[in-house]
């Protein structure tokens, strides 16, 4: 049809399936193929349009790149031991400090949250693969995906109606917020792993007269271990990082170290803090803020790195 | 999977009476726990959806359904409106869909088709840590990196070159407003669409692709005749999940966007969304009837998101989106 000697000659506007030929031998296998007017513009689109995606691929590295690095020059001139360790200074507008408070406030309410987060994550994502029927499954998935898409300042508004009227705002309460956050990465990233359990291990215990709940605890979830630790670390990274909630349930705090979560001052943290600073105008405050920033984000990306390499060992490992 | 299976005719006659019981409770015991857990997931969207209902109920009982329409917000005389947070959310949202799609799905075609298979691994984990950014850093960065950047030439840039269309009028004098906004959030929602778009098109059947290569199309032509029509909904259900954290991201944008009170055409104006008018002013709310308001911002954002959730959901449904944004 196309490239026959017969069709040469016809001009690519009416007939654009054809491959007109300029005058050339066909019959001669030395010969060259070059491409008519019409595949070479052809080709050419497609040429830009691989272009254009290599461009915004690289666009998107490049504005990663550029966050980092404005976040680690401007925090390096702030960035020592001390800041590590020192309390930030008393009075607006002046230099030197540190961070101390709202990293240890922020590992805490951190680490409050897991330990709310992850036995229930593990619970659901078992009743989702253990217990639950057809009928019970599609609404506590739906449940799961809604929580996950649910902005966080929504699910701040909801635990400040619930434990912040009438009280006070407390590290209990942001904690309780991000561990909202978190259940539905932590469910969902064990029900993933869960499903991944051989049938032939359940089948093993249970010929061997293992009980179902001791067959779930001994030989499911330590299989599923590793997929859970991964989605864990995943969900803390996510969490580290959220400011909304902590707005409405954890910002009142005062500028030093702080390890009661159910205090009368809330807790101090990161995320609270760089939002504070970059809302006022006080140059030192920003500067801290940067550093605080740098810690903050090098340990979100790490923990990031970390949980995809968990992940891809792990898949790797049970091939 | 329902309950295991059972094969309790193989126990012993002699560990059967006692461990018989224990295994009862133990059984009951774990199922107790994970149906606790399972039905507390779904109370706590219920749970949700109350507290935003009843902490609004002083503001809508006073202002009613009226408040979606009035755009005034004037905490000293105790009048609030949603509607130019009601606007400012539909430009911002509107605007960053038009950027991040074409781009999200420009990164996922290069990611699956044009890089090469060592670049995948490198380039396609700097793009998910892009997601991984805390939004106040992302927005903090706005403020002081970006924001100057933009009011000294991006925005002088785009008046001079578009400025007949009204959307680019005379710039602000600060970097903030409804276009630095726009971008972030874009930063933001590029990602989402990038991967989950990808992991889509690598799940196009190398046979079709391969046969519209034998028929002599383009890379180009491959993928708009094969892999996009193929892929279609699945980017669909993306756009719709990144649109979702567009609607819903309060702190980014309320550091960039400047807290403005009006409806401006133009985008290097101020302006606000319903979730960054919440963060904005949560803590300067002293009023029940202020932070009753701020409620009802809260709940009209949970009505748009639970309704671009469900979208998602049914156009995911028919291309199992579900399964591939959970990895």
């Amino acid at each position: 049809m196309t490239g026959l000697p017969g069709a040469a000659g016809q001009s690519p506007a009416q007939e654009p399936d054809t491959l007109s030929v300029p005058a050339m031998d066909l019959t001669d296998p030395s010969g060259l193929l070059t491409p008519s007017d019409h595949l070479r513009r052809r080709q050419l689109v497609s040429r830009l349009a691989n272009a254009s995606q290599t461009a915004c691929a690289l666009l998107a590295v490049a504005v990663l790149g550029t966050v980092v690095y404005s976040v680690a020059s401007r925090a390096a001139s702030v960035l020592s031991i001390d800041f590590l360790t020192k309390d930030p200074p008393l009075f607006y507008g002046t230099p030197g400090g540190g961070m101390a408070p709202a990293i240890v406030g922020t590992a805490l309410l951190i680490a409050m949250a897991t330990a709310i987060a992850m036995p229930l994550g593990i619970l659901v994502a078992l009743y989702l693969t253990e217990f639950a029927g057809p009928r019970s499954k599609p609404p506590i998935r739906l449940a799961l995906d809604l929580l996950n898409g649910m902005p966080t300042i929504l699910v701040g508004l909801f635990v400040f109606g619930l434990l912040v009227v009438g009280h006070h705002q407390s590290g209990f309460a942001g904690a309780f917020a991000l561990a909202i956050i978190m259940l539905p990465l932590i469910a969902r990233a064990t029900q993933e792993v869960l499903l991944l359990v051989p049938l032939s291990l359940r089948e093993a215990a249970d010929a061997l007269g293992v009980s179902h709940w001791r067959t779930v605890l001994g030989v499911v979830l330590p299989t599923a271990s590793g997929g859970i630790l991964t989605g864990t670390v995943l969900a803390v990274a996510r969490a580290a990082g959220e400011t909304a909630p902590l707005i409405l349930t954890c910002s009142i705090f005062a500028n030093t170290v702080s390890v009661n979560p159910f205090g009368s001052q809330a807790l101090p943290n990161i995320p609270v803090y760089i939002f504070t600073a970059s809302e006022s105008a006080d140059p030192y405050g920003f500067a801290r803020a940067w550093g605080a920033a740098f810690v903050l984000l090098a340990f979100i990306l790490l923990a990031n790195i970390a949980g995809r390499a968990l992940g891809r060992s792990r898949s790797m490992s049970t091939r | 999977m329902g309950g295991a299976m059972r094969l309790t005719g193989a126990l012993p006659a002699r560990g059967r009476a006692n461990g018989r019981s224990t295994d009862r409770i133990g059984d009951g015991v774990l199922y107790g726990l994970c149906l606790f857990a399972a039905l507390l997931a779904v109370v706590a969207i219920g749970a949700i959806v109350y507290q935003v209902i009843d902490g609004a109920s002083a503001s809508i009982s006073r202002f009613g359904p009226g408040f979606l329409f009035h755009s005034t917000w004037k905490p000293n005389f105790g009048v609030f409106g949603a509607g130019a947070f009601l606007y400012g959310t539909a430009v911002t949202s509107i605007a960053t869909l038009l950027l991040a799609v074409p781009i999200g799905v420009s990164i996922a075609l290069y990611l699956s088709m044009v890089a090469p298979r060592r670049l995948r691994g490198v380039i396609g984990p700097l793009v998910e840590m892009l997601a991984a950014i805390p939004s106040v850093i992302l927005g903090f960065w706005g403020i002081l990196v970006f924001g100057p950047f933009l009011q000294a030439h991006l925005e002088p840039f785009l008046h001079r070159v578009l400025g007949f269309l009204p959307i680019f009028g005379t710039p602000a004098t600060t970097g903030s407003g409804l276009f630095n906004a726009s971008l972030i959030l874009t930063i933001m929602v590029v990602p989402i669409i990038a991967s989950i778009s990808r992991d889509l098109f690598l799940t196009v059947p190398q046979e079709l692709q391969d046969g519209a290569t034998a028929l002599g199309a383009t890379r180009w032509e491959v993928v708009r005749g094969v892999v996009i029509p193929s892929a279609a909904s699945g980017v669909a259900a993306a756009s719709f999940l990144g649109l979702g954290r567009a609607l819903g991201e309060a702190i980014a944008v309320t550091q960039v966007i400047g807290a403005g009170n009006f409806i401006h055409a133009s985008l290097f104006q101020t302006g606000d969304t319903l979730a960054s008018r919440i963060a904005d002013q949560y803590q300067g709310a002293t009023t029940n009837l202020q932070i009753g308001s701020l409620f009802y911002l809260g709940l009209i954002l949970l009505a748009i998101e639970l309704v671009a959730n469900v979208a998602a959901q049914l156009i995911g449904r028919r291309f199992d989106v579900g399964r591939v944004a959970a990895g």
